[in-house]
């Protein structure tokens, strides 16, 4: 028992890796669909990220370069666990730039910085089935995918319209893929789903405790559902970041005392990072220059 | 400042010196020896071995120590480290039948061969708090008799299906057996990987919902048929050699529960079986495991269905405590992305509905 037990490359062994790679191409193959396959038990709990690890190990090489996001931040507390888990058991280079990565393992962002051709994002899916929270019965589920029936979907739409007077979901909001499959999209913003449609990188995600794999290829038609006279709209803030001025981004609200003041900044710190050094400056970040 | 989401590393590198520090306790005080927990504390080293699915005392008791005694961590951290072993076969069944038995009880008969053998039980002590124990005081060794290893007792199911009472074990059919940690899982499940997920389950959810049964929810009438603890022989099929090679013996509780059966179009009235196998000495959990069986059996013995207990997504799908914690447990994970996209939606929510309760109040002073 004694010594230091021996892992294979990105901790995985070859069978499983073929065996989720498999998995992959089959979820390629059919976009949006959601392949069963064996998750297996990781060094971390499931949860907080065993779908996308998995994906990662089994389809990282020596030469890839590796970014974590949790948030959209490089730094938040999972995202350096699961970075480190990864420079751990690959030795694989690492980076905080979003277009240095091959392959970037995101948890509910797509980062701001357009993804290129070649690259490859891995979401992390808590719950992989877009019409869970309406029929929570796997076995029903599947047989509504499979049927294309997709009516109970729009019907809850219409409801929060009815109620609300739009439609109530502000991450996870469901999208449909190449015209066919209703697709969770991982708890993103709604503010990220327009970076899906026509994404020249690979998209994938993985669900461990779940055990599923679901994929959108390079440049394909992904379509938030909506209505005629309720076509889908992002969230706009309307201020840009304290810290680095950009506009259109999506911001983190932090709370600065117990005064209600509010700072608003970028959740994706390397977009933001990236401006800073460009020499942007955003109003906070001009206070506090002053004040230095 | 905006300090608070940077160093992370540093905060977690931090974190777990610290609980390494914790672990360990008061420095003055001998450290607790893996021995120790495997001797002393042995029903937790065997519910971390049901149900890290993994028969190993030495690494549970590991496993249990740096946890800190949490179980359902120490499940954990054995059930990540069985994962990365390689398989290299799938033993032949188990013959429980042969059993060197420790224990031994029938509720179903007052005698029966091979006799009731109570064994190390905590059943009709006394539950008073025994303050000799808080010492170290001498236990007398136990007296050693010698049993006839070649006629071990029969199993009581054996018995009943005698006269054709009970249902009988019943086959696989095909030569596949189902493999829980190999193949996603799919429902319906047959009963083999059933069987498999029940015995990782949770103990305490199994349970519960055992006890949901007994209380009227799927209400089934069992009968302990027979609980045996004890030793039984691992052996292996190796393609070269024409005989089975004996790896070793593992320690198992077996419960059979019996219940009652009007019959059906498909089958003849006759008693039948729900089944718990769990590594190690577990009567709580074999007769939970036993009870979900047979309340998972339901649908196929054509009886009435619609309790929590018989719908076997439910039980399935929420019965592995390392799934469950993981899941629940994620809720300390950052959402904040999350969190804003609500915030803003409620907040704009609720201008709207300040602006409607305005006009509404303009409309009716204007009425008025």
């Amino acid at each position: 028992m004694t010594g230091e037990p021996f892992y294979n490359f990105a901790y995985l062994d070859e069978q499983t890796k073929r065996m989720i790679r498999r998995a992959i191409l089959k979820a390629i193959a059919i976009p949006g669909y959601q392949v069963p396959f064996a998750s297996r038990e990781m060094p971390m709990p499931y949860g907080w990220g065993t779908g996308g690890v998995q994906v990662t190990a089994a389809i990282i090489g020596r030469d890839d370069v590796l970014k974590v996001i949790d948030q959209g931040a490089d730094d938040t507390t999972n995202a350096v666990s699961i970075r480190a888990f990864f420079q751990k058991v690959t030795n694989v280079a690492v980076t905080t730039d979003t277009g240095a990565a091959t392959i970037i393992q995101t948890r509910h962002r797509i980062p701001e910085h357009p993804l290129i051709d070649g690259q490859i994002i891995v979401y992390q899916v808590p719950i992989p089935e877009p019409l869970r929270f309406l029929e929570p019965r796997e076995t029903e589920t599947r047989t509504m995918h499979a049927l294309e029936e997709y009516g109970l979907m729009h019907v809850k739409l219409y409801e929060d319209i009815a109620r609300h007077g739009e439609i109530a979901t502000t991450y996870a909001y469901p999208v449909k893929v190449e015209g066919r499959y209703v697709m969770d999209p991982s708890p993103t913003p709604k503010f990220d789903n327009p970076k899906m449609h026509m994404s020249p990188a690979l998209q994938l995600f993985g669900a461990g405790r779940e055990r599923r794999i679901y994929a959108i290829p390079p440049y394909s038609d992904v379509v938030s559902l909506d209505f005629d006279d309720h076509p889908f709209t992002v969230q706009r803030f309307d201020k840009p970041c304290a810290l680095c001025g950009g506009d259109d981004v999506y911001l983190d609200e932090v709370i600065m005392d117990d005064r209600g003041t509010r700072m608003f900044v970028c959740s994706d710190t390397a977009h933001c990072d990236g401006r800073r050094s460009e020499g942007h400056v955003g109003k906070q970040a001009a206070v506090e220059e002053a004040r230095r | 400042m905006y300090v608070a989401v940077k160093g992370g590393e540093k905060a977690i590198a931090n974190a777990h010196r610290l609980l390494a520090d914790r672990r360990r306790g008061n420095r003055d005080l001998p450290a607790i020896g893996l021995d120790q927990i495997v001797e002393q504390l042995a029903l937790g080293v065997d519910r971390v071995m049901a149900e890290g699915s993994l028969y190993d005392r030495e690494l549970a008791a590991l496993a249990l120590r740096q946890a800190r005694g949490d179980m359902i961590e120490a499940i954990f951290l054995l059930r990540a480290y069985r994962t990365t072993l390689s398989r290299f076969g799938y033993s032949r069944p188990i013959e429980t039948g042969e059993m060197r038995i420790e224990r031994r009880i029938s509720a179903t008969f007052k005698d029966l061969p091979g006799g009731q053998l109570l064994g190390p039980t905590f059943d009709y002590t006394h539950r008073l708090l025994d303050p000799s124990l808080a010492g170290d005081e001498a236990i007398p060794e136990g007296e050693r008799i010698s049993v006839d290893d070649a006629s071990p007792p029969p199993r009581v199911s054996a018995l009943l299906a005698e006269e054709g009472l009970v249902e009988e074990d019943g086959s696989v059919e095909g030569d596949h057996i189902a493999d829980i940690t190999r193949e996603p899982q799919d429902y319906p499940m047959g009963r083999d990987g059933r069987l498999q997920s029940l015995a990782r389950g949770d103990e305490g959810f199994l349970l519960a919902l055992a006890y949901s049964t007994q209380r009227g929810f799927g209400r089934s009438h069992p009968f302990a048929g027979e609980i045996r603890i004890g030793e039984v022989e691992v052996e292996l099929d190796v393609p070269e050699l024409d005989f089975a090679v004996p790896l070793g013996r593992v320690r198992v509780t077996e419960c059979q529960m019996i219940n009652q059966f009007k019959g059906s179009a498909k089958a003849p009235p006759q008693f039948t079986r729900g089944y718990g196998l769990v590594f190690g000495q577990s009567e709580r959990k074999a007769m939970a495991m036993a009870l979900c069986d047979r309340s998972l059996r339901a649908g196929e013995l054509g009886e009435e269905t619609g309790a929590p207990a018989q719908d076997e997504e439910f039980v399935l799908s929420h019965c592995d405590n390392v799934q469950a914690t993981g899941f629940v447990e994620h809720l300390k994970l950052p959402h904040y992305v999350d969190f804003q996209a609500e915030l803003d939606l409620v907040r704009r929510m609720r201008a709207v509905h300040e602006a409607e309760n305005e006009t509404a109040e303009d409309q009716r002073e204007a009425a008025e």
